[in-house]
């Protein structure tokens, strides 16, 4: 039994190579700090040099999006390079982003009036070697400009995030990794009165050649944590069920 | 080295130029006249009406007497110097330094040092701006003398040649009348009266004698002649300290050319840049069209660059707005701002990460000179409690926070720029409220924590203060509410939404 799974695996590890995903070197296979989900990508890292999309359809799951994705900034941020935001209609607080660890005064925004304008940037900010990231509000993607974006991010390893805020839109794009996150009840310890640290439902909609799925997650001051709940074995996708407990 | 100075007598200014804009006055006498003290006074002739003895100063009813088919054209004040003006910058192409000549404005002046060996020598030099003027249609005598003065008397005055060799202008000037001095009204009658018809008649006099009797001005316009006083010309453009021309042999009309044109001036501008350890911070390239337009593209960098490519990478962006018709004949490369760079420091952080690194500058500039310089923008905290202030813009790219962002008290990761007012339910006061109703749909409120009470800054607006509550609904969904003003003034509070937390 053991071997016939230590076959499979490394079978799909070959077939990663054939794709052209070469395994991370082992030193420098550092983590996000996702805990459990970054085994859903591809040789378990979390895809750095990719384009992710984060879906919204209300302003509350893209402030949810939005803490979330501070929350992966503080650690690309670590090194002490810059980050873009651009926007066409930016509600971002950002007095906000200290809470996740996100070092504000490096991150450039760039308040746009036109959609065409954000994506000439984008595209401009993912080929600069010296950034971390680059955050990108737009509404409408089509299949040739997320290829672009795509082709300047593998040459130069910055990782894109698209956070899309009118998701009701469906677009085809070839991004490595498709995001939903949806705020959950919080929770504090022993019943405590108040709100607890902020919780969300991830969820990994589409990941290139990783296994989709959902998991429940907490910011705790500084880091990521998973929340393991009875109801995990429920792991039904896509169900809009409430979880709460 | 000896200066040189050209001075260009328009001997009909604004007829030349009536005559171009309308040429079907070509066989018309026609003169400008202004109204003074009630009458029409004639202010410009044209060479037909000056035939039929029409002069400056007359009145316009007594000119259509003598000349029957006299056109009047209503004059303007200040027409002749705006006029002078426009052709003074297009005359920039033969020397960087051309003044308006404010005696009697109808002229200019050009310091030539150093300029007339480009076109083949002196005489070369002349030939090719009368031809030039005239086939604009304008008539011009010049003068070239070692003086400003000089040269203007030669251009109005001389009879022999407009040349008038280094050194030699002291001996030109001698023949010519006192007029040529650029005199005041009063001393010419008075010189007149004397009977010194020639300046020879009195320049041999003792200075002593000469201010006795005509006072310190005459002696200060017969010294700027002579040259031995000094004479100030004020440049139409003042001339930027880091500047390089590149004249061109066939005029440039495609982009192909004109991106040839910049490379080759970068190289110039951007080798001088580095000798002197600065960076360009604005640059402005103009190009002399044949058609004696000017067109002109400007870029800007966030931190002084001396990288031919990456300056060329914002011309690149900006070469389509030139629009070159018939050619462009004279590129000229302009650094009007630059700054000092550290070549050490270059070199130090040129690997590393961060606000100073060198490809992250290149992208904003790229980005500025596309979308506009005024998109970027950087925060550092400000210390204010009220939200919408408590972040400011950053002046500089590296620019450090003097203060620490704050994470004490929670805040929302979205921010609504105007408050949205909510209906709420509430039974206690200064509790939070029990649902409340936004957007149409109703919230009802589970978990809650506040209230934390923000005073408005009263020196900086009026108004009431703000107590925040953070609220969690039924699905888990957290906002930000708050009121404004006391629960107890019956009717004067009112319920907001300002955010949404993550």
């Amino acid at each position: 039994m053991d071997s016939k799974k230590a076959l499979i695996d490394k079978l799909q590890k070959d077939i990663l190579l054939w794709q052209g995903y070469k395994a991370q070197p082992a030193g420098k296979a550092d983590t996000i700090g996702l805990g459990q989900i970054e085994s859903a990508f591809p040789n378990g890292v979390f895809p750095k040099r990719a384009i992710h999309e984060f879906i919204t359809f209300v302003p509350e799951q893209s402030a949810a999006s939005d803490g979330f994705i501070a929350g992966l900034l503080s650690q690309l941020m670590k090194e002490g390079a810059a980050c873009v935001w651009v926007s066409t209609s930016r509600k971002l607080f950002p007095s906000s982003l200290s809470a996740f660890n996100v070092p504000t005064e490096r991150i450039i925004f760039m308040d746009v009036a036109k959609e065409k304008d954000v994506l000439w940037i984008m595209e401009e900010a993912l080929k600069c070697e010296g950034l971390a990231a680059v955050v990108a509000e737009i509404n409408d993607l089509s299949l040739t400009e997320s290829r672009r974006l795509q082709l300047a991010v593998e040459n130069s390893g910055v990782t894109g995030f698209i956070l899309r805020k009118d998701a009701g839109k469906k677009a085809s794009s070839i991004v490595t990794a498709r995001w939903k996150i949806t705020p959950l009840p919080s929770e504090n310890e022993d019943n405590l009165p108040g709100i607890g640290f902020p919780r969300w439902r991830v969820e990994l909609l589409k990941v290139r050649n990783g296994s989709p799925g959902w998991w429940t997650l907490e910011w705790e001051a500084d880091h990521f944590k998973e929340v393991v709940t009875e109801k995990v074995s429920t792991r039904i996708f896509g169900q809009e069920q409430r979880q709460i407990g | 080295m000896s200066k040189r100075y050209v001075s260009i007598w328009f001997r009909h200014l604004l007829a030349d130029w009536q005559a171009i804009r309308r040429p079907e006055l070509k066989d018309v006498p026609y003169v400008f006249a202004a109204p003074d003290h009630g009458r029409m006074i004639i202010t410009a002739v044209s060479p037909l009406a000056e035939q039929s003895g029409i002069e400056t100063g007359m009145r316009a009813a007594d000119a259509k007497a003598i000349c029957p088919g006299l056109e009047v054209i209503d004059d303007k004040p200040d027409r002749a110097k705006k006029l002078l003006r426009g052709i003074g910058e297009w005359c920039i192409r033969y020397s960087p330094t051309v003044a308006v000549d404010d005696f009697s404005n109808d002229g200019l002046f050009m310091e030539v040092s150093g300029c007339p060996h480009l076109w083949g020598g002196e005489r070369e030099y002349l030939k090719e701006i009368v031809s030039r003027l005239k086939s604009k249609g304008y008539t011009v005598r010049l003068g070239m003398a070692d003086t400003v003065g000089a040269a203007w008397a030669i251009a109005r005055f001389g009879r022999v040649t407009p040349l008038i060799h280094a050194g030699e202008h002291a001996e030109a000037l001698l023949p010519l009348p006192p007029e040529a001095l650029r005199l005041e009204q009063g001393t010419l009658a008075k010189l007149q009266k004397l009977g010194f018809y020639q300046i020879k008649s009195f320049i041999g006099m003792p200075r002593s004698v000469l201010r006795r009797r005509f006072g310190e001005g005459f002696l200060l316009r017969l010294g700027q002649a002579l040259g031995t006083e000094n004479e100030i010309i004020e440049p139409i453009q003042v001339a930027t300290a880091f500047q390089e021309r590149l004249p061109c042999l066939e005029p440039i009309k495609t982009r192909r050319g004109i991106e040839i044109a910049i490379k080759r001036l970068l190289k110039k501008l951007c080798l001088r840049l580095q000798q002197e350890g600065k960076g360009l911070r604005s640059g402005v390239l103009t190009g002399y069209r044949i058609d004696g337009k000017i067109v002109r593209i400007e870029i800007g960098t966030n931190s002084a660059s001396h990288s031919v490519s990456h300056l060329y990478k914002l011309f690149e962006l900006k070469i389509e707005q030139i629009r070159p018709a018939l050619g462009i004949e004279l590129f000229v490369l302009d650094a009007p701002k630059t700054d000092d760079v550290d070549a050490a420091q270059e070199a130090i952080w040129s690997d590393k990460l961060g606000m100073n690194d060198k490809s992250l500058i290149q992208m904003l500039d790229r980005v500025a000179g596309k979308v506009g310089p005024n998109v970027i923008r950087r925060y550092v905290p400000d210390t204010h409690y009220w939200p919408e202030r408590s972040f400011k813009k950053s002046l500089t790219i590296t620019e450090l926070p003097v203060s620490g962002w704050r994470n004490n008290k929670p805040r929302p990761t979205e921010l609504l720029s105007r408050p949205d007012p909510i209906e709420v339910m509430a039974i206690i006061p200064d509790h939070p409220p029990k649902f409340f109703v936004y957007k149409n749909t109703r919230h009802n409120i589970v978990k809650a924590d506040g209230p934390e009470r923000i005073e408005r800054e009263w020196w900086l607006d009026a108004g009431e203060h703000r107590d925040y509550y953070q609220v969690e609904d039924e699905q888990g969904r957290r906002y930000w509410l708050f009121r404004s003003g006391h629960y107890s003034d019956a009717g004067r509070y009112q319920w907001f939404l300002h955010g949404f937390f993550a």
